[in-house]
């Protein structure tokens, strides 16, 4: 059946910030979605608040909202824009949510927009995890039997029938509270007794316990014919009781039989049908009893999801694409498959190839976080890999990671049994890295029975470490590494650098061997099929067999390396720039070829670049990948500025070997980077900088801090996302520091810096062509120096800066640029302090505010940045109407729109090993997950937007509570009282307290968390919070020690999910927004109709 | 869970030594190195590729696999063991086995054994460790062709004595092999349930799986030799006759299309899959010939052109039916249609006649391995047999 023809525009909802457990895999779904029913004809109105997302550039949507996700910003974009239909399955949970919201207020009806994809019902047959039971029965299969107690002898029947050990989980508790695990009776007596008491009904569920199972996934499509495939089958290395988000993956399902997974294709094929998803695609999660086959449906989403991303790269099957199709009416026949061009859609992809994917964690930015992985996903990225085996695929997963201690390793002696036990007793405990405990474990002799008797992990996957093992010892006890050897160790995955460690030797005497002898990758293609029909896209991985696939080509090329899987500090607001680079170069007749490992983003979709390589990012994998595609043409030049910190730390050995690499060069990188070198940048240019130095050791570092003056700011050098970065206050904090991030970081020596109190830090983002500068953007931070420019709200344009200081700004970037020597994109932080211009930093780079930027001010800046770097020069590009004629960033027309970026932070994932959440205060290192931006007339209003599309939002009434440090009392004094002419009822802590009523403004005094509850009862600020009084919370720290009281405020206040404010900026900012609320000028613009003021504003 | 007795589980021992050195040659001179897997020695045979990533052991079981080389696309081979359970015959068939990464540890509460102690057990030459997507992709350009495998004292032997020993096989097309894979002796699958019908089920190699779906459905299927004739077959007093799938080349049939233009004439209903789709189209007065490299795998899209619906099925045939797929055709049995297609190719894939109680697929609605999108043309044999009997359907 065609296309519908009943519609004609199409809704498309995103999937708002990055956060954990919702990344840049949806920004790849829906830039596919906007895609697809563009090239249909479809008017596509797109709303997603994430500004860095690829999705959100103009041209990918005919409309594009970056609004805050709720329902009545979505209902007034409906009202005005009247779109036909609402495709609302290609966003995550957010969009999902936020379709139901709008069903239940009836804007659907009311505008006669109905959904496509899945229907309301389906949905909420999908999500309703009682009705979902349901639909399981009526398919003939099973859920985890579970059974409802209200007594004690209820609890211990239940308990005999389902066999221990028994999860117990009491009914109506806020957060999963009073559950937990009976694995006799005894303890089922203490938590269900406990739970009966904290269940407000008097009531706990108890449910058989599937921990240990294995456990897998299908990913299944449909049509409206009602014709069903299943992509791919998903198996988890770590057995049930760990998200599989944050569980090692592996496609195919690698250890069932025929009969078993047909019978779990059956059950999601019959599940798809029994919830009704019309159209699209949807994912089923199964566990599978080890010891006899039993079958128990854990969940389905009925939408696209990360493993729906991790499945469309794992086969070159593109499920998000495929599923906008059938939501305007296509069936899965009549749609060619992409990647053979000549069969169709409705087939099963096939693979000839092991795929393994990797969680990637950033618990060393919540040190108080507990490490245990569990059923809540707590993983910020993750990298896939390709292999021709189980082992080779693991292996370079694993080394995608890009930490030193996640690859396997053969370090020091082997391991005795003993210590292996102890290893694997740790590893008992499912955290970040087990994998590696497991390798050792089983390097010390340990069976992998014992192993497996201990992880449940199957014993099929522990050999196959073992097997790499085995391998090991061969490598390391051979004479020499003749060519059999190497190849048989390069099949089972081992990088160069593991051979340098077995063998004794250097990385590079190991490759130069290896490549001696002719051991060396060739790359085989992700075709859908097993190679039963013929590829027409280049989608390659490198592997260790006789035949390469990699086609002959005439057109110059260019490499671009991506940034590998996500982590704070490094997102998806550097694939955008990748993926720009890609877009501007294909366009200008180059091949463009893409590295990267992290399946969830766009550069990773075969249709970005004109080929793609899906492989690590080391030195080794980008080398092979280089002498790969220098072999079948010429390559014009390797960009390693556009993707981060990882290939930018690439970029000087990529160059000593020869590659061209193209923009900055790494002799430039290393003046920005190197501290010292930079200094000479600076004085040559006569740029202040705050005093600074070096310190190897720990007097050094007193000496330094004693001489600047404290506070001071510290960090290891050359990091990204201010990791391990910190401002100390006196001697002793500074020691503790040091001895720490030598740890660390023991190659690099320890920064220290002058820390700027109460100075604006401000954010530029500039081209260089070594004679021009184009400044994309000033932005002015809303929270003080000393909070990472990550994690700080800025806005564009600057809204407190004089025309005198920005051409000061301009002027200062200037002289960076021709200092360091850069060809392409610039970021520098500046912070400005009693009227002086401090340069903080320069990154030669483009950095995480280039899509913000390239949305606030209507111009594609890294798409300009790829053709600097491949020889073009701003003059050029101005007549190419990339850049505008005239003018730059900095003179925005004075009516132009507003825009607030702010940072989205992930505390509510992390809980103490209390069960506390961690402390929200933000500080030097980054932690921020993702980001929104507002956009409005007035600064107010696009604050007001931002949060709002952050976390939901300032109060338009209620109650505040303040308790600010004394530094801040004064500045807080006109904040409040507006807040109090508004109506807002107060609350304070006694000094701040005071501290008002001596200005006039009444606040009631509340007791603080420390001193406990009064004598009748009175309750501490803390139980306020907690019984939601109080609408908002206004609480600046003493100093960077968080202390007990302050982090029980913010913990709370986290906890509830209301709008916390910890710094005097953020409130009068959020004052602004507030007002700018209550007057109700918030509207919504679309950014082709702000480009277009921009436009006019530049001409006139 | 299968879990060896010794406590340090199998050694993996060196990677290197272990295996014996291998060679597989092929019929246009290309060779691929590797090591032995299964018994070594010699082998020849057809050389064609499987893409199905579950179910190598009902692929081996496969009647239909008589005489070929078996080249599996799926990388790792062997994980789940072997077991008393998923065989769809008395023996493995395959002439010769072709993987990358043979499993040394089988993981499966079902598993009994390693699957390649079975295949040395049987006696089967197989070779591991060699590039095979390359060979799979040098199969699908020049086509299925004449291999052997080689391993132990006969890879030593020189390339061009091999080569001769390869190219000296018969060839594909042209050879009868149905009788080589049948029963001797007539058996009796008997009805689960309540018998509602008796089917008299012609062997060319059937899979167990078959008569066990047809016995499912209240089916008594008589399994009968190849040599059977009509007579025989007739005077069971059949509600419906059934040929199975088996290998060879269908023009050879001429014993079993006599046998089935007997049934078609004496009108009882008739239900044919693979190699009993081509003896309906070669008894229906259609030409058979042979793919380029054949449809083996369990992922193959295919039309039902009654309804419009696609169903994913499992495919292993190298001939196939050469009808017009763009209209009906009229036979010496009165009008026929194919009913289905495979979406990749057009390849007919169902044959079905609108004046007589008969159809036959070319895939394998009885899976083992594969979907099981296609169970209801079982049911659809059964109505039809319904039908022909005057009872309700």
């Amino acid at each position: 059946m065609p296309k519908r023809s009943d519609i004609s525009s199409v809704l498309v909802i995103g999937s708002g910030p990055i956060v954990i457990g919702q990344a840049c895999e949806f920004d790849y779904s829906g830039t596919q979605a906007c895609r697809v029913l563009r090239e249909e004809g479809i008017r596509v109105i797109l709303v997603n608040s994430n500004p860095a997302t690829i999705m959100t550039d103009p041209e990918f949507a005919d409309a594009t909202y970056v609004e805050p996700i709720t329902p009545e910003v979505v209902e007034a974009i409906i009202a005005k824009e009247r779109p036909d239909a609402v495709l609302a399955t290609l966003g995550g949970q957010t969009a999902l949510n936020c379709a139901m919201q709008l069903y239940e207020r009836g804007v659907l009806e009311r505008y006669d927009c109905p959904l496509i994809g899945a229907n309301v019902e389906a949905i909420q047959l999908g999500e309703d995890r009682e009705r979902f039971k349901g639909v399981v029965e009526r398919c003939g299969a099973e859920s985890a039997r579970s059974l409802i107690c209200h007594t004690m002898d209820e609890c211990l029947s239940a308990a005999n029938d389902l066999g221990y050990p028994v999860v117990v989980r009491p009914s109506f508790t806020m957060g999963g509270l009073g559950s937990g695990f009976a694995h006799d009776e005894e303890e089922l007596r203490r938590i269900a007794g406990a739970g009966l008491f904290a269940s407000p009904t008097t009531e706990v569920l108890l449910e058989e316990s599937i921990l240990g199972w294995k456990e897998y996934e299908l990913e299944v499509m449909r049509d409206h014919a009602d014709n069903v495939v299943v992509v791919c089958s998903i198996e988890n290395f770590d057995p049930m009781g760990v998200h599989t988000g944050d569980s090692i993956t592996v496609a195919p399902a690698l250890t069932l039989t025929d009969r078993e997974y047909q019978r779990l294709r059956d059950i999601g094929i019959a599940v798809i049908r029994e919830v009704g998803v019309d159209t699209g695609g949807c994912n089923i999660q199964f566990a599978v009893n080890p010891e006899d086959g039993r079958i128990i449906v854990i969940e389905m989403n009925p939408r696209v999801s990360r493993s729906s991303a991790l499945a469309s790269k794992a086969t070159g099957f593109p499920i998000a694409k495929i599923a906008a199709k059938m939501a305007i009416g296509y069936t899965l026949d009549e749609v060619p498959n992409d990647i053979t061009k000549e069969t169709p859609a409705s087939f099963e992809p096939t693979l000839d190839y092991i795929v393994v994917k990797v969680p990637r964690f950033a618990f060393e930015k919540f040190p108080l976080a507990d490490s245990t992985l569990t059923t809540t996903m707590k993983s910020v990225g993750e990298a896939m890999a390709i292999g021709r085996s189980f082992t080779e695929a693991l292996q370079k997963a694993l080394r995608s990671l890009e930490r030193s201690d996640s690859a396997f390793h053969w370090r020091g002696a082997t391991p005795t049994q003993e210590e292996g036990r102890e290893l694997l007793a740790q590893a008992q405990r499912p955290t970040d890295g087990r994998i590696v405990l497991l390798q050792q474990a089983l390097r010390s002799g340990l069976s992998v029975e014992e192993v497996h008797e201990v992880t449940k992990i199957d014993p099929w996957f522990l050999d196959q470490i073992a097997l790499i093992n085995e391998v090991a010892e061969l490598v390391a006890a051979a004479p020499s590494l003749d060519p059999q050897l190497l190849r048989l160790a390069k099949r089972h995955g081992f990088s160069d650098a593991q051979l340098a460690q077995l063998a004794g030797m250097s990385e590079p005497v190991v490759r130069g061997v290896r490549q001696a002898l002719g051991v060396r990758p060739v790359y085989k293609t992700v075709d859908t099929c097993a190679a039963e029909f013929a590829a027409q896209t280049p989608y390659h991985y490198s592997t260790y067999d006789e035949e390469t696939e990699v086609a002959p080509r005439e057109r110059p090329a260019v490499l671009i390396l991506g940034s590998g899987p996500n982590r704070i500090g490094q997102g998806v607001e550097f694939d955008y720039s990748c993926v720009h680079a890609s877009f501007a170069l294909r366009d200008k007749g180059f091949d463009t070829v893409m590295v990267n490992c992290n399946p969830e983003t766009v550069s990773t979709d075969y249709d970005t670049s004109s080929r793609l390589y899906f492989e690590p990012l080391t030195l080794e994998d980008v080398l092979e990948v280089y002498h790969a595609e220098a072999a079948a043409g010429p390559v014009a030049g390797v960009v390693v500025q556009l993707g981060g910190q990882t290939p930018l730390g690439l970029a000087q050995a990529l160059k000593d070997e020869g590659l061209p690499i193209v923009g900055t060069s790494p002799e430039a990188i290393h003046l920005a980077e190197d501290r010292g070198a930079f200094g000479h940048v600076l004085a040559t240019a006569g740029l202040p900088a705050p005093k600074y130095g070096t310190a190897t050791s720990v007097d050094e570092a007193l000496e330094i801090a004693r001489g600047i003056g404290y506070p001071v700011l510290v960090r290891p050098s050359y990091v990204l996302g201010g990791r391990g970065m910190q401002i100390v206050y006196n001697d002793d904090s500074l020691r503790e520091y040091v001895a720490k991030a030598t740890l660390a970081s023991p190659d690099h020596p320890i920064l220290i810096d002058r820390f700027l109190d109460d100075a604006i830090e401000i954010d530029v983002d500039a081209l260089y062509d070594g004679e021009d500068l184009y400044i994309g953007a000033i932005m002015e931070h809303i929270e003080e120096a000393g909070i990472h420019s990550g994690d700080s709200a800025c806005v564009l344009p600057p809204v407190t800066l004089g025309r005198a200081e920005v051409g000061r700004v301009r002027e200062s970037t200037r002289k960076l640029a021709e200092g360091i020597g850069v060809r392409g994109l610039m970021n520098v932080q500046f912070a400005l302090a009693q009227d002086i211009l401090y340069v903080l930093e320069a990154n030669p780079r483009a950095s995480r505010t280039v899509p913000f930027v390239a949305k606030a001010t209507g111009v594609q800046i890294s798409k300009a940045a790829s053709r600097i770097m491949l020889g073009e020069s701003i003059a050029d590009l101005r007549r190419d109407g990339l850049l505008p004629a005239e003018g730059d960033g900095t003179t925005l027309p004075p009516d132009a729109a507003t825009c607030v970026k702010e940072a989205v932070l992930p505390f509510k994932r992390f809980l103490t090993q209390e069960g506390e959440v961690v402390d929200s205060l933000l500080g030097p290192e980054m932690r921020s997950t993702g980001e929104v931006m507002g956009l409005d007339t007035d600064f107010g209003s696009a604050f007001a937007k931002s949060q709002l599309g952050a976390y939901g939002g300032l109060p338009n009434d209620g109650t505040v509570f303040v308790s600010v440090a004394n530094r801040h009392k004064r500045a807080m004094i006109f904040p409040v009282k507006r807040l109090a002419d508004l109506g807002f009822r107060l609350m304070a802590t006694e000094g701040t307290a005071d501290v008002l009523r001596r200005n006039g403004v009444r606040a009631e005094v509340v007791r603080k968390h420390s001193t406990g509850r009064g004598p009748d009862g009175e309750p501490t600020v803390v139980d306020l919070i907690y019984d939601n009084q109080v609408d908002m919370v206004v609480n600046t720290p003493e100093s960077q020690e968080a202390r007990a009281d302050g982090y029980a405020i913010r913990a709370s206040t986290t906890a509830m999910d209301k709008p916390i404010i910890t710094t005097v900026q953020e409130l009068a900012a959020a004052v602004q927004g507030i007002e700018a609320q209550r007057a109700g000028t918030l509207r919504v613009m679309s950014l082709q109709e702000h480009a277009e003021q921009l436009r006019a504003g530049r001409a006139s | 869970m299968l879990i060896p007795s010794d406590p340090n589980g199998p050694s993996h021992v060196n990677p290197l030594a272990s295996r014996q050195p291998a060679v597989l040659v092929l019929e246009d001179g290309r060779t691929f190195t590797g090591q032995s897997y299964g018994a070594v020695g010699e082998t020849v045979g057809e050389a064609v590729f499987n893409t199905g990533m579950t179910g190598y052991q009902e692929t081996l079981t496969d009647p239909s696999y008589h005489r070929q080389v078996v080249v599996m696309t799926a990388p790792h081979i062997g994980n789940t063991g072997f077991n008393d359970e998923d065989d769809e015959s008395s023996r493995i068939w395959v002439a010769g086995y072709v993987v990358r990464d043979p499993a040394v540890r089988p993981s499966s509460w079902r598993s009994t054994g390693t699957l390649e102690d079975a295949l040395t057990a049987q006696d089967v030459v197989g070779i591991c460790g060699i590039d095979t997507r390359a060979l799979t992709r040098h199969l699908r350009e020049r086509g299925s062709m004449k291999v052997g495998v080689f391993s132990g004292a006969a890879a030593a032997r020189p390339v061009a004595e091999l080569l001769s020993q390869v190219t000296e096989q018969p060839a594909m097309v042209g050879a009868a092999l149905a009788a080589e894979v049948s029963t001797d002796q007539t058996y009796v699958v008997p009805a689960q349930g309540e018998r509602r019908h008796r089917v008299v089920a012609m062997d060319l190699g059937i899979k167990g799986m078959t008569p066990e779906l047809m016995a499912e459905r209240g089916i008594e299927v008589h399994v009968v030799p190849q040599s059977a004739t009509a007579q025989e077959i007739l005077a069971l007093e059949p509600d419906g006759v059934f040929m199975s799938n088996g290998p060879g080349d269908p023009a050879t049939a001429t014993h079993e299309i006599e046998v089935l233009r007997q049934v078609l004439d004496a009108r009882v209903p008739f239900f044919g899959i693979c190699y009993g789709n081509q003896m309906l189209g070669r008894a229906l007065g259609f030409g058979t010939y042979k793919l380029k490299y054949g449809h083996r795998g369990i992922n193959q899209p295919v039309m039902d052109r009654a309804t419009g619906k696609v169903e994913v099925t499992a495919h292993n045939h190298g001939f196939a039916v050469d009808a017009p797929i763009d209209r009906e055709s009229e036979t010496h049995y009165g009008r026929v249609r194919v009913s289905h297609v495979c979406l990749n190719d057009d390849v007919v894939e169902g044959l079905e006649c609108l004046d007589l109680p008969a159809f036959s697929v070319q895939y394998h609605p009885e899976a083992a391995a594969g979907p099981h999108d296609s169970a209801y043309l079982f049911d659809r044999f059964v109505d039809l047999m319904s039908t022909s009997k005057g009872e309700s359907a």
